[in-house]
């Protein structure tokens, strides 16, 4: 199943959820489509199963218009974030539901569907579920039938919508490794939303990072991780702290800042924005540094630093306990940056424009 | 800060618990129960013979049996309806839903024997439909159909009201989900929609049946009440009580309660059974 996507929109009364998406997914593919909620990541899902319609745009799976397909004519394997399990329908129901619904002509005998199940319900490991009702599962379990009763109709394309988001934290990491087990076992293309940096990142080939209706980078988990697309994606992976710099022949500066770790970019002179990591920031005693310590917390493993400026919103740095020197409050620092994403400081207050996001998308790629 | 030590004393969240459930238990005590209480020691005292000779009676019989037949035909004609119309309300937005919606309360808060004035005028052999029908063969009023049509009219709420609010919570993921799983429309509302909305609706019709055995003020006006041919029972009870029989109106008013107690616990039943995969988590 490859599929195309381009130029989609899609609004929602006044609010536009999609303002122009463009993506490339290869058969056989894990994509994630991450992005924090409003993203529009959730719609894009829905319209590539066929439960919403955009405004404009194009949807081509295998050379084939999708747009002109119903939803049930697609056979697409839809997982629903709260499950959507038939509540008056057993295990074995529910993943029989798909394969009972098929018009006479296709569909299988009583004692193919009871097969097919039977191999679902092992499959899956939940064989002794199998003739519970959903409001007797717990939700690990929930998700495990939600996702055999899509599997149940041998989808060519598996969308996943926040599959996990309802679960606690370890059944996650175990589902997360089991879903992965699945797509490798089944083969087929897979796409999943979520808002959670490292599933997204531990369980797909590719990350979509979407803001704001449109895709603001494609990559690889150190790719963006290191080189965000924007200062929204430098944003939305933890870079919290936005520190104003004078660029000078590729090279930040900063008063009370130490920032000769930072490579050389090719940017033009001028003021520009740097994101940080918390965890990418050292401090240093530094006397003539208008930085200045003013909470220290240790969690044991690190400690926190909340650092102010007399013009600047407070920073955050946090390093390791062990062979950090003791810090006090009000001990004035020099900041120093190990890693860091720069951008010109034009574009830090305006909405990024459709173009540069595409050539970024580029380079990205 | 300090305060007197005192002992401990675990108190209920919420205040007021003896004096509510007081005041309900003396209402429910004075208003329902020692009614019905009476009305089962007057047809006592009457002794099973003479009860069965009033009940049997070809009179009595045949005011039972219109009436049911007349209940069933209302029932089934509102729980389609009453369905249809749930469904409208709670699927599409269109202008005037919320007219529809208030109307749909009218026969609650009309007079009975408003509608049962209004509908008579309507039907009668010069009423606007009635000029139509009666020519084509089918007189309304007089009819077991007059009668049906007054019950289905006071008895309609009660179907769109139970089933409205749990068409309305109705998770829509579920039906996205058939979708997506290759059902088509008609199988996702058979299969998916139909089940989740049973228990309400059955409870709905079992009410507006109970309600029809028992609609009074409506009927008179539209059947004619002529005995043996479009006389109900509650009618029947309330000429024995005109004519100072009182043993007859109670049998009579007992057989009514008798059928009503039956379907409450039919109606009871059966929701269960369309709920059990609900009873299963308990």
């Amino acid at each position: 199943m490859s599929i195309t996507i381009s130029a989609m929109t899609k609004r929602f009364q006044k609010t536009e959820v999609l303002r122009g998406i463009d993506l490339d997914i290869a058969p056989g593919e894990l994509v994630a489509l991450l992005g924090p909620s409003g993203s529009g990541k959730t719609t894009l899902l829905k319209i590539i199963a066929g439960l919403e319609w955009p405004d404009a745009g194009s949807l081509t799976v295998n050379r084939s218009d999708w747009l002109q397909l119903a939803a049930r004519d697609r056979r697409v394997g839809f997982v629903f974030q709260h499950y959507a399990l038939f509540p008056h329908m057993s295990v074995r129901d529910n993943l029989a539901f798909g394969l009972n619904v098929r018009p006479r002509a296709e569909r299988p005998g009583k004692a193919v569907i009871a097969a097919k199940v039977n191999e679902l319900l092992g499959f899956l490991q939940i064989a002794h579920l199998a003739d519970r009702y959903p409001a007797q599962l717990s939700g690990g379990q929930r998700q495990r039938v939600a996702l055999g009763r899509a599997l149940a109709i041998q989808p060519r394309l598996l969308l996943l919508d926040e599959p996990f988001g309802a679960l606690d934290a370890a059944i996650r990491r175990d589902l997360r490794r089991w879903l992965r087990g699945v797509h490798e076992a089944t083969g087929s293309t897979t796409i999943f939303v979520t808002h959670d940096q490292e599933e997204a990142f531990e369980l797909a080939d590719r990350v979509v990072v979407m803001g704001e209706g449109r895709i603001a980078q494609i990559g690889h988990a150190d790719e963006i991780h290191d080189h965000p697309a924007t200062p929204f994606v430098a944003r939305f992976m933890g870079a919290t702290v936005e520190l104003p710099v004078t660029l000078a022949q590729g090279r930040a500066l900063g008063a009370g800042l130490d920032l000769t770790a930072l490579p050389r970019r090719a940017l033009p002179d001028g003021s520009a924005t740097l994101f940080a990591r918390p965890a990418d920031i050292r401090v240093m005693p530094d006397a003539v540094s208008p930085w200045r310590v003013a909470q220290v917390v240790s969690t044991g493993a690190e400690l926190r630093v909340a650092l102010t400026h007399p013009d600047l919103p407070e920073a955050e740095a946090v390093m390791p306990r062990r062979g950090t020197a003791p810090l006090h409050q009000g001990d004035a620092v020099t900041l120093r940056i190990e890693a860091a994403a720069l951008f010109p400081a034009s574009r830090r207050e305006a909405a990024p424009a459709p173009q540069s996001e595409n050539r970024k998308k580029e380079i990205a790629r | 800060m300090i305060t007197a030590a005192a002992p401990i004393r675990a108190r209920r969240v919420l205040p007021g618990f003896t004096l509510s459930l007081g005041t309900t238990l003396l209402y429910l005590v004075l208003i329902v129960l020692i009614p019905i209480a009476a009305l089962i020691l007057k047809g006592a005292e009457i002794g099973p013979a003479r009860f069965w000779a009033i009940v049997s009676s070809d009179r009595a019989v045949a005011a039972f049996r219109i009436t049911l037949i007349a209940a069933a035909i209302a029932t089934i004609f509102n729980a389609v309806y009453g369905l249809l119309m749930a469904w409208v309300l709670t699927r599409y937005d269109f202008p005037g839903k919320r007219l529809l919606d208030a109307l749909m309360d009218v026969p609650f808060a009309l007079p009975t024997a408003v509608a049962g004035l209004s509908l008579t005028a309507l039907f009668s052999a010069n009423g606007w439909f009635g000029a139509v029908l009666h020519p084509a063969g089918i007189p309304v009023v007089y009819t077991i159909w007059g009668i049906a049509l007054a019950m289905a009219f006071t008895s309609v709420p009660f179907v769109v009201r139970t089933v409205q609010p749990v068409l309305e919570d109705l998770d829509r993921s579920l039906e996205a989900a058939a979708e997506t799983l290759g059902a088509r429309p008609w199988q996702i509302f058979a299969k998916v929609v139909f089940p989740a909305i049973l228990p309400a609706w059955l409870a709905g019709c079992t009410t507006a049946f109970a309600r029809s055995l028992g609609e009074f003020g409506a009927i008179v006006f539209i059947a004619g009440n002529l005995p043996f041919q479009t006389e109900i029972a509650a009618l029947l009870a309330y000429i024995r009580l005109e004519e100072f029989d009182y043993n007859g109106a109670a049998a009579i008013a007992l057989v009514l309660l008798g059928f009503a107690l039956v379907l409450l616990v039919a109606s009871n039943l059966l929701q269960n059974w369309a709920a059990r995969h609900r009873e299963a988590l308990r």
